[in-house]
């Protein structure tokens, strides 16, 4: 059985007011709610789809598609903001071709907005898998994801 | 809700004005005249404070100079209440609002489906917004492909949240929401596809503004202010909505709804709004055909006279003529016909088991003292009762009603904790899924089931029976009945209960079921509640928008006039606009065609039967005409013509005007328009005596002019005929109504039965309905149109039917089958439109799981089905909620044959 059966498992007979909850768990163990997920949470919990799709996409947390292989986390916090971060998230999204929340579609990069990943001596600063760039300029970055593009080459 | 009625005196802008205690201020100001603009209020849908555009400034008493600012919408009007609208901080406020929602719009009025007819527009100019400041780049939205039926423009959203509360909250539609947020909701489906709910299409008029629009529409688009309208009645339907039709260069471009407070209300269904496509269709028959030798085809003749001088011969007094009558014509063509043939050779153009539950229904409702409900007492009820009846794919605007009804119970809890009526959300929020009791019973899933409180599967006997045990319940004079099974006697008392303790009790069948023993069941039931409670109400769903109608006329069933003519040659055949393959089997048509030397079909749609006769005559649809059409609570309604006849098309009864001449062999002509029939009629039935007291006349006249069709906005009178004459035509006459073909006349407020389109100043939109109204959601100014033909005098003269059940003997790889309707598809006219067409399911047969496995189907296996002798091919859906041993067959689908249901019939496959 799957990750996403045994997380719905937990949650037969549940009402409604789990929908939250089991959107978390499912997006921790998935990375994403997928449309099947979505359509299954809705047979337990007897809601539309589009009422769930209302919920999830009401809260910035859930995701639609699937992570990138890269994942890169923009800081959006003060100190972050005071020194520029708006202009590097527009910067990739620029890059990327999408926008925060979305995967480009040769699956290799995603974008997610963050508030703070206390680096703040560090402004502006991104993450990417887990892996910290500091003081990040336009032009750093495109070395930044260049070097990340050749890896997978 | 003693309070309701106390009149109070309120001071606005230094005037005072007299309305009720307790109603909110806005709507308190609406029906005073008074514009205040708003924008997430709807009256159906009640107030909820969010769009704030509805600000009013409240004064303490009259030395407050200061006073503070409301909403009125949430404001409950008290006595001696100050206010003012026009106060400066009101109205920047109100301005500031409209500039904020505007920041996001698109401004592409010029190229919007809405332009000219857009609520928003109307408060953009109302509340003050002329310049915009905000210099920054929009957001913008993907849109979603949302059926055949409504476009999806999300870009000119305004956030009103209206469609959301209209589409859950009112009609109980699960696949519209609001995603995301804050500056970027979005209101769509979680995918493309067509909206599930029937009623659907009125988001077009819910919608302040262009985001959901009609595609029908669109697709021979005409701005809204050139349209020639007329008020019309729908004919799709037994429940009889009223609509709006509109016109433009000879083509029929949108139907809306036409408010009726005893009626529809402010809405109607999707296959009333969208189902007059066939008016257009490029296949009607517009010009007479002739076929001298059965075995020719049809020749199409010019000329019409042509077409009379042929008939002289077979009209001649010594022939026998035989009529068929139909309920999709109207009352006067039908009792033209009857005029024609005389009353001993009319026959009603349905089979026996419709006409004999047709008259049981009209015989009961003549003869008890059972209140029949309008659609507005409908939504009255405190308990209901649904017996073998799909009204939400027979009669949807009922299953709206009961909709509403079930809020009652809600609704009166929060009286008691002192929350307004019009106060949506709180009641919602006190209330939460509190609803008054609706009991189902029928063969199969209903749509209505989610707010049912308990609902019953099982095969029309056991439906029948637990209307049987009901009315046993609740008749102290019968002997009291037990079923066989425990859940259903537990069952059978609880609804009794409920009936018994009820202030208004409904009880809802049909028709349509087929089924004689569930409709007497259900008339017993009303007849013993109605002994204790003079408030019990029946409500019986018809087939046809004029079932009613031709009921009341003499005449006897279809199956007689086949079995004539197996005895005897019929000279000349006469069928009014009834396609009689969908009536009776081919053999018996076949018979009937066979025996008879003529067959003259008057009719404008192709189908069987008109394809296959000697004489077609083209007649005018119900948008090229006037008639008269009887809802399934005996409510006499008429619809007026918005588009001249072009071509050979004439009205049916102008046409059956003319062979009556021929049959008399004389010039005299036995009425020259309109109102001559229907003193003809009136004088020779009694029956439809109060006909001519409530609709006007034709030369009825305000300020000694015709009620204009035509906006004062009209636009291209000379320039929309330009390619034929640069000149200005003369304006079409019309005889018959007291309604022109122009743009000059009164328009103001006239009679309610004749109003042909709404606008007041200032208001574009279909809002201006409001100012039509003596009260928001009450009943229009002068009273609701139509008139009740079928009243009981109060008197109760009906008695309990004796019901006879009779078991059905099974054979091998038999089932019993009951028949399934749906909403698209399964009436005659709207199947011929387009947009209709994209959603009619493939014919289908429903079956539980077991009932499958023992005949080895699978879910879409295509298999057989013999009924009667004849074979049908059915697509298998796998249904758990049937009882074990009935069937589900789809009924009067395009192409299927005719069934006689319910019946027994034998499966095998294909």
């Amino acid at each position: 059985m799957d990750k996403l059966e045994l997380i719905l498992q937990e949650y037969q007979g549940a009402k409604r007011d789990s929908l939250i909850p089991m959107l978390q768990d499912i997006q921790e163990s998935e990375g994403f709610l997928s449309e099947n997920s979505i359509v299954k949470v809705g047979n337990i919990l007897h809601l539309p789809t589009s009422k769930i799709y209302g919920v999830a996409t009401f809260y910035n947390q859930f995701r639609f598609q699937p992570n990138g292989k890269f994942h890169i986390q923009v800081c959006r916090g003060t100190a972050c903001h005071v020194l520029g971060s708006s202009t590097v998230l527009k910067e990739i999204e620029k890059k990327l071709k999408i926008k925060a929340g979305q995967t480009t579609r040769d699956g290799l990069f995603s974008i997610e907005i963050v508030a703070c990943i206390g680096a703040c001596g560090l402004a502006p600063v991104i993450s990417i898998n887990g892996q910290f760039f500091a003081k990040v300029t336009i032009d750093s970055l495109t070395e930044i994801i260049e070097s990340f593009r050749n890896k997978e080459k | 809700m003693s309070l309701e009625i106390m009149i109070v005196k309120i001071r606005i802008d230094g005037k005072y004005y007299e309305t009720k205690l307790g109603k909110n201020l806005l709507e308190a100001c609406l029906e005073l005249g008074l514009n205040i603009p708003h924008f997430c209020y709807h009256p159906a849908l009640g107030s909820v404070g969010a769009c704030r555009l509805c600000a009013v400034k409240r004064f303490k008493d009259a030395d407050d100079k200061k006073g503070h600012i409301i909403m009125s919408c949430m404001e409950p009007v008290t006595e001696g209440m100050i206010i003012s609208i026009e106060d400066a901080d009101a109205s920047a406020i109100r301005a500031a609002v409209i500039e904020g929602v505007m920041t996001n719009h698109p401004h592409d009025c010029p190229v919007c489906d809405e332009g000219g007819e857009c609520h928003l527009q109307d408060m953009t100019v109302m509340a003050g917004h002329n310049y915009r400041r905000f210099d920054f780049k929009k957001r913008t939205y993907k849109d979603q492909d949302l059926g055949s039926f409504i476009n999806h423009e999300m870009n000119r959203c305004i956030q009103c949240y209206r469609c959301m509360r209209f589409y859950r909250d009112y009609v109980g539609g699960k696949d519209l929401n609001a995603f995301a947020a804050h500056n970027y909701v979005y209101f769509g489906r979680h995918e493309n596809g067509a909206l599930e709910s029937e009623f659907s299409g009125n988001l077009v008029e819910v919608c302040p503004t262009g985001v959901f629009t009609d595609k029908t529409l669109k697709k021979h688009f005409t701005r809204k202010w050139d349209l020639s309208n007329a008020p019309s009645v729908c004919v799709h339907c037994s429940v009889g909505c009223n609509t709006i039709v509109s016109e433009r260069y000879d083509s029929l471009r949108r139907i809306m709804s036409r408010y009726n407070g005893a009626v529809n209300g402010y809405f109607i269904c999707d296959r009333g709004r969208f189902g007059y496509e066939f008016v257009n269709d490029e296949k009607r028959i517009r010009n007479p055909k002739i076929r001298i030798n059965k075995n020719e085809k049809q020749e199409e003749v010019s000329e019409n006279n042509l077409i009379l001088t042929s008939l002289t011969e077979s009209f001649s007094k010594d022939k026998k003529i035989i009529g068929i009558g139909s309920p999709r014509a109207s009352l006067e063509s039908n009792y033209s016909l009857l005029s024609l043939v005389g009353q001993e050779n009319f026959y009603h153009g349905i089979s026996k088991r419709e006409y004999n539950l047709t008259k049981t229904a009209l015989d009961f409702l003549r003869s008890s003292s059972v209140k029949t409900p309008s659609l507005k007492q409908i939504e009255k009820a405190d308990v209901v009762f649904i017996l073998g009846e799909d009204i939400t794919n027979t009669a949807p605007m009922t299953a709206l009603a009961v909709r509403q009804a079930v809020r009652n119970k809600p609704k009166a809890a929060a009286t008691e904790k002192g929350i307004p009526l019009w106060n949506e959300y709180p009641i919602r929020n006190y209330t939460q899924d509190s609803k008054s009791p609706v009991f189902i019973a029928t063969a199969i899933k209903d749509r209505l089931d989610d707010i049912a409180e308990k609902t019953f599967r099982g095969s029309n006997a056991d439906i029948a029976g637990l209307g049987i045990a009901v009315g046993s319940l609740l008749n102290d004079e019968a002997s009291t009945l037990k079923l066989s099974s425990n859940d259903q006697q537990e069952l059978a008392e609880k609804i009794a209960l409920s009936l018994k303790n009820a202030k208004h009790p409904l009880i809802i069948t049909g028709v349509n079921c087929g089924d004689e023993e569930i409709l007497h069941a259900a008339l017993n039931i009303s007849i013993a509640l109605r002994k204790n409670n003079p408030e019990a109400m029946l409500s019986i769903a018809l087939p046809e928008c004029n079932s009613m109608g031709l009921a009341m006329l003499p005449g006897k069933p279809l199956d007689e006039a086949i079995s004539i003519a197996s005895n005897e040659i019929i000279d000349t055949l006469v069928i009014l606009e009834n396609d009689l393959y969908r009536r009776t089997t081919k053999e018996s048509v076949d018979v009937l065609f066979e025996k008879s030397k003529q067959v003259i079909v008057l009719d404008h749609l192709i189908n069987k039967t008109s394809q296959d006769v000697d004489i077609v005559i083209p007649v005018s649809t119900f948008a090229e005409s006037e008639g008269t059409l009887i809802n399934n609570e005996g409510r006499a309604q008429r619809y007026y013509k918005a588009i001249n006849n072009k071509d050979e098309v004439k009205e049916s009864w102008r046409w059956i005007g003319d062979l009556i001449k021929l049959r008399n062999n004389d010039q005299s002509i036995p009425w020259n328009n309109f109102d001559e029939l229907v003193s003809s009629l009136v004088n020779e039935l009694p029956a439809f005596s109060k006909l001519k007291e409530y609709m006007p006349d034709a030369d009825f006249r305000m300020y000694n002019a015709k009620i204009p069709r035509q906006s004062l906005r009209y636009s291209g009178r000379t320039a929309m005929n330009a390619n034929i004459a640069v000149s200005e035509q003369k304006v079409a006459e019309d005889n018959d109504s007291p309604l022109a073909f122009s743009m000059e006349g009164q328009g103001e407020q006239p009679p309610s039965s004749l109003v042909p389109f709404y606008w007041t100043p200032g208001w574009n939109s279909v809002q201006a309905s409001n100012n039509y109204l003596d009260e928001l959601n009450g009943s229009l100014k002068g009273g609701d149109p139509g008139i009740r033909l079928v009243e009981s005098n109060g008197e109760n003269k009906s008695s309990y039917f004796k019901i006879d059940s009779h078991t059905v003997d099974l054979q091998k790889n038999e089932l019993l089958i009951v028949p399934a309707y749906s909403i698209f598809g399964s009436e005659e006219l709207s199947s011929a439109g387009e947009a209709i067409k994209q959603r009619i399911p493939e014919p289908f047969v429903y079956l539980c799981e077991k009932d499958a496995d023992i005949f080895e189907f699978k879910d879409n296996d295509m298999i057989t089905i013999e009924i009667a002798k004849s074979k049908i091919e059915l697509k298998v859906i796998i249904e758990n909620s049937l009882k074990q041993g009935v069937a589900v067959v789809s009924v009067n689908l395009p192409g299927m044959p005719f069934i006689d249901l319910p019946a027994s019939g034998i499966f095998s496959k294909m």
